[in-house]
Parts: C-alpha cells; sequence; structure tokens
C-alpha cells in the first residue's frame, strides 16, 4: 500500500485539481457578482485533499471542516449537488441549511463536518469508537488545519485515540494561516508533526503541493493505522492562496510570501510534470481545462434552477 | 416492588439498556471505577474510563451516537458542562438540522445539580435552562426514584440528544421503583396531587417541596394541584395550561435562577394560553441572581421552602 502514484493515476488526480480550482473560482468570481455566498476555499490546498482523499477506501470515513470543497469534489460529490448547498438551494446535499461551512455528504462517508475549528476533532474519536464497536471496515480520516492542532480538543483528541486505540488518520493541512492570523504568531514550532510526539503517535509532513508525494504518503500512513489500529498524523504542508473567507482582498498578507508559494502551486506543478514526461499534451490539457469548465458552468445552472427550501422547512429535521 | 435509590435506579435503567441493546455503552470520568457491577456484567469496551476531559467525552459521545451508538456519559456535575457546551450545543444539537437529517444522535448526558453537598457554585449551578433553550436538545429532570429509572430509559432509547439533571438532594432517598420495563415518556408531565384551588408547578426536589405545601395548604382548606414537569423539554404544555384554566392561580418554582428560568418560559405560556382564566398574578419563586454559596444555609436558600410556597398560595388566594 505504500506504491507511489502508478502512470495513469497523475492524470486523474491533475484532472481532479482542475475540477477542484475551477468550482472554487467560479464561487470567487460568483460571489464577488453577488450572486452566490462568500465561502472558505480550498485554493492552493488541492494536491493536499486530492492526495489524501484518492489514499482511501470505499469504507472509510471522512470528517472535514469549513474549508471542505476538496475534499468533498475528490470524494465524488457532485459539484452542482454542492453548488446548490452553497446557494442554500434545495437540492443541495443538506438541502439547503448548510450552506457552504458544514457539507456532509453521508452516501459518501463525509459525516459530521462542522464549522466550529476543532469539533472535527472531538467528533472523530467518537466515529472511529463506533466503527470498532459496531465492528465495520474502514478508518476514519479527520482533516483539520494548524489553527485547530492550537485548540485544545486537538491535544484531547489526539491523547484519547492513542489511549483507546482508535484507528484514526489525522491530516492537518498546514496551510500556514489561521483566519487573520500567521501560523507563526500562533505556534512556537512550523510543524504540527511534532505535536503528535507527546502523544505516542507516529507522524510525518510532506510536501503538500505535491499530489504525487501526498498520495503516496496518505497511503502508506493509511495502511499503518490499518494495520496497528493505532491513530497516525499526516502533515501536509501547503498554503492557503486566498484569503480567510471571500472576499478578502488579503491585505495583511506578505506579498513575498505569496509570491513564493504562487511558485509552488501544486496544479502548475502537477501540469509541469505531466507535460515534461510526456503524459499530457498542451492540446490534451487545454480540451481538460475546457471539459471542467463546462462541468462547472453546468453545475452552476443547475444550483441556480433549484428552489430554495420552502418556508415549512425551518423547523424540520430539528429532532429525529 | 423493590425499594431504590435514585443512584441505584439509574444503574438499573443502564443496565436494562443495556442487555436490551448491544450498542448502549457508558463512558466518563470515574465510570469504570465507580460503576462495578455495570463493568463485570459488560465489559471494559462498553463500560470506560475516560481523562478528565469534558469536551472530549462529549464529542466522542457526539460523534458515535452520529455513527450508529447510543452513549451515555457522566460529566458529574453541572457545570462542568461549560466545557462540554460546544459539543452538545454546537455539534449534537445542530449538526442533525445543518446536515439535512442525515444524522441523529441518541445521546444521554448526566450531570448532577442543587443543593445539598456544600460543594459552592462551580460543583452546583442550575443550569438547566441553558439547554432548553438550545435548539435540537431534550432535557430531563426526574424527582422520583422510579422516574429517574423510567425516564432515563426512555431518554436511552429516544434518538435524540437528551440531557439527564440529577438533583443532588434526592439522589440518596430511596422509594418504590417497578422492576424490569418501566417506561416513563419525555414530554408528559405527572400530577402528583389534584386540586382545583391553586397550581404549583416543579421539578427536581422542588417538587417535594410543592407536595408539601399542598398538605398544609389542604389543613387550611386549600386544595392545591401539584405538577411535576420532569422534562423540561419538550414541555408538557397541555398539563400546565389545564391546570391553571381550572384553578385560576399559578405558582411555579425552582431552585435555578429565577432570570429567565424554566420558571419565566411557563409563565409566560399561561399568560398567552390561559390569561382569561387567571384570577390572580403568576408569581414565580427561584434562586437569586448569585452563585450558589458553599455555606449550608446560603446554599439551602436559593431552592425554594414548602413555607415559601404555601405563604405564595396563600397571597393569591386573597388576591
Amino acid at each position: 500500500m505504500t506504491r507511489p502514484a502508478s502512470e495513469n493515476e497523475l492524470p486523474q488526480l491533475y484532472e481532479q485539481m482542475l475540477l477542484i480550482r475551477a468550482y472554487e473560482e467560479k464561487i470567487v468570481e460568483a460571489s464577488a457578482a453577488g450572486k452566490v455566498p462568500g465561502t472558505c476555499t480550498s485554493v492552493g490546498q488541492e494536491a493536499a485533499a486530492v492526495g489524501v482523499v484518492n489514499a482511501l477506501g470505499g469504507a472509510d470515513l471522512i470528517l472535514t471542516n469549513h474549508r471542505s470543497a476538496a475534499h468533498l469534489i475528490a470524494r465524488g460529490a457532485d459539484p452542482g449537488r454542492l453548488l446548490a448547498e452553497v446557494m442554500g438551494r434545495s437540492a443541495g446535499y443538506c438541502q439547503g441549511k448548510s450552506g457552504s461551512l458544514h457539507i456532509s455528504v453521508k452516501e459518501l462517508g463525509v459525516v459530521l463536518t462542522s464549522t466550529i475549528v476543532g469539533a472535527e476533532l472531538s467528533l472523530a474519536t467518537g466515529v472511529a469508537l463506533a466503527q470498532g464497536m459496531l465492528g465495520k471496515p474502514g478508518i476514519v480520516v479527520c482533516f483539520f488545519g494548524d489553527g485547530a492542532a492550537c485548540e485544545g480538543a486537538f491535544h484531547e483528541s489526539l491523547n484519547l485515540a492513542s489511549v483507546w486505540n482508535l484507528p484514526i488518520l489525522y491530516v492537518c493541512e498546514n496551510n500556514q494561516w489561521q483566519a487573520f492570523v500567521h501560523r507563526r504568531e500562533t505556534m512556537r514550532r512550523d510543524h504540527v508533526a511534532d505535536w503528535a510526539v507527546p502523544y505516542d503517535i507516529p507522524a510525518r509532513t510532506v510536501d503538500g503541493n505535491n499530489v504525487e508525494a501526498v498520495l503516496a504518503a496518505a497511503r502508506a500512513a493509511a495502511a499503518e493505522v490499518r494495520a496497528s489500529g493505532r491513530p497516525f498524523l499526516l502533515e501536509t504542508y501547503t498554503y492557503r492562496s486566498r484569503g480567510h473567507f471571500e472576499p478578502d482582498d488579503q491585505a495583511y498578507v506578505d506579498p513575498a510570501e505569496r509570491a513564493a508559494w504562487a511558485a509552488r502551486d501544486p496544479i502548475a506543478a502537477c501540469r509541469d510534470r505531466l507535460l515534461a514526461t510526456g503524459r499530457l499534451t498542451a492540446s490534451q490539457d487545454a480540451a481538460l481545462a475546457d471539459k471542467v469548465q463546462s462541468r462547472i458552468a453546468v453545475a452552476l445552472a443547475f444550483a441556480e434552477a433549484s428552489p430554495y427550501p420552502a418556508l415549512s422547512e425551518m423547523t424540520t429535521d430539528v429532532y429525529a | 416492588m423493590p425499594t431504590l435509590t435514585p443512584i441505584e435506579a439509574v444503574d438499573a435503567a443502564i443496565a436494562e439498556e443495556m442487555r436490551r441493546d448491544s450498542t448502549v455503552l457508558m463512558f466518563g470520568e470515574g465510570t469504570a471505577t465507580k460503576r462495578h457491577a455495570l463493568l463485570e456484567e459488560f465489559g471494559a469496551r462498553r463500560i470506560r474510563n475516560t481523562p478528565l476531559a469534558e469536551g472530549i467525552i462529549a464529542g466522542t459521545a457526539v460523534g458515535a451516537a452520529g455513527c450508529g451508538l447510543r452513549p451515555v456519559i457522566d460529566l458529574l456535575f453541572a457545570p462542568f458542562l461549560c466545557y462540554a457546551m460546544d459539543e452538545l450545543v454546537n455539534s449534537a444539537g445542530k449538526l442533525r438540522y445543518l446536515s439535512g437529517g442525515q444524522f441523529s444522535f441518541p445521546l444521554v448526558t448526566l450531570a448532577m445539580t442543587g443543593g445539598g453537598w456544600g460543594v459552592g457554585a462551580q460543583h452546583n449551578h442550575n443550569n438547566e435552562a441553558w439547554f432548553v433553550h438550545s435548539p435540537g436538545l431534550k432535557v430531563v429532570m426526574p424527582s422520583t426514584p422510579a422516574d429517574f429509572k423510567g425516564l432515563l430509559k426512555t431518554a436511552i432509547r429516544d434518538d435524540n440528544p437528551v440531557l439527564f439533571f440529577m438533583d443532588i438532594g434526592l439522589l440518596y432517598q430511596p422509594g418504590e421503583v417497578p422492576d424490569g420495563e418501566h417506561l416513563v415518556p419525555l414530554g408528559q408531565a405527572a400530577v402528583r396531587r389534584r386540586g382545583g384551588d391553586v397550581t404549583l408547578i416543579a421539578y427536581g426536589k422542588t417538587v417535594h417541596a410543592c407536595a408539601q405545601a399542598a398538605e398544609t395548604l389542604a389543613g387550611e382548606g386549600i386544595a392545591a394541584e401539584v405538577i411535576d414537569l420532569r422534562t423540561l423539554k419538550p414541555l408538557d404544555t397541555v398539563t400546565i395550561v389545564d391546570s391553571v384554566r381550572k384553578t385560576g392561580r399559578l405558582v411555579v418554582a425552582h431552585e435555578a435562577n429565577r432570570l429567565c428560568g424554566v420558571g419565566a418560559e411557563i409563565a409566560a405560556l399561561v399568560a398567552e394560553q390561559a390569561f382569561a382564566a387567571l384570577r390572580a398574578p403568576i408569581v414565580r419563586l427561584g434562586g437569586p441572581d448569585a452563585p450558589a454559596a458553599s455555606s449550608y444555609p446560603l446554599e439551602q436558600a436559593c431552592a425554594p421552602s414548602a413555607e415559601a410556597i404555601a405563604a405564595a398560595a396563600r397571597r393569591l388566594m386573597r388576591a
């Protein structure tokens, strides 16, 4: 299970990343035009999400957070239903009641999505406990950021998961920014992986902007969780290229930092590798770009055509 | 019928539900240490100790409930719920709704509250109204050993998160408890005494103060009706309103702070739905807007006494 991306996998990963970028850029454009509410985009973090999600099996469960579009699309969520959810329409995965911040898609194994920073960590232990007690196959993968790692829930979750031997793959997307504060101001260390050590949890940091490296590291980490039945922490070191929440002019970000990370854009890097190794031609690349753009156009039209929920929905599904 | 304390009734309810349903499990700080019989019968997978960390205890329970288990957690004292507030209120109470009904959270949280042990305000805070005010949660607070068992069994079977408050002042007072399948529905108040002159509404140990007051009042020719709410959410509005329509007088009593307490909601409900029947103003008796002191007389004074309840009822009869 530690094999790297195979010859024919990389183009698929690349296409997923293109689709995610196109989806997020459409939201940025449409929210600037006032057609769609603002969101927390995953622009810049596509490789980190695509690499991990593609390392998982169908029985594995995923917990994510407010920056979830890349995880959801990589897992196979329909961009049209996602956009409908973002727009509060009834065709959304949560019938329009979630909006962008807490989209769960149980049928895809994306469960209990929460926008409270750190909540995904506190719920993941319970999800893993249930998997084990109910004898279900599949490990639990919990995506969180460096901001959540500064919450008490991170430390409580790792401690309990270690003590109780819970099969959780913790994936810290260290994207350098915690809402409007740089990680340097809130953490003494650069790497969240260091914080797993005192809980007796193995950890590794991988270049989160290299989709092949992330896929290989996530496969190895998931294999270790399956074999040991114990937690593992994988840190994908990456960058939040856009602001915390659209619209955001990022006036608080050092332009040199943005430029340095822009030069390491995960999609451009993947494209360069594919072109250089002859696995993709320029014309195929252009065709892929057209394909994802038209998928997103269809998705937006689908979402816009979906009605808002009836007002009677205001008080449904409060209680079971 | 066996005689049990509420503490024993709670363990009996948990044991019966764990026998009945293999997805029921219990964990908390000291759960496996203190609940020997449960540990012995059900083993260390289903009866677990945890770190002293209410946030992760509650979060783990919410995650487990959302994915197929029925956890019962013991958070010990109600003020400790503050550490678990996010998990209970923002996750258990909201993620069903926010996900469009994809998940349910069958989860029971036990917490002790109220005066009696002189433990002071960081262990004794009747904060049940916070949870009544939070959507998606149910709130229960029994007054008799039989109801401790019957309500807890129903709460464990309920598909929603239930806060189960245990009044410290009652925990060691034994009473008759039916054996086996004794289920008390949530949302159904109990009329503990019938009477046509004045309605006394309470929950937890204050029900007993109302019953005592009613006994005194009966000697004076005043027939008081005593209603034990048992469940604070869902609230049995029908029993409340029907009683006040009959008596025309209402005293609501609880140990919790009067300000925005459950009594305020009941007063508003009656004002909205039975105003024409009222023959006197509504009286609310409750604790002050102050933390509960450790000092015995100050602690005890938070809970409305039988004398204060009877005095309020007499005033209403003269109004």
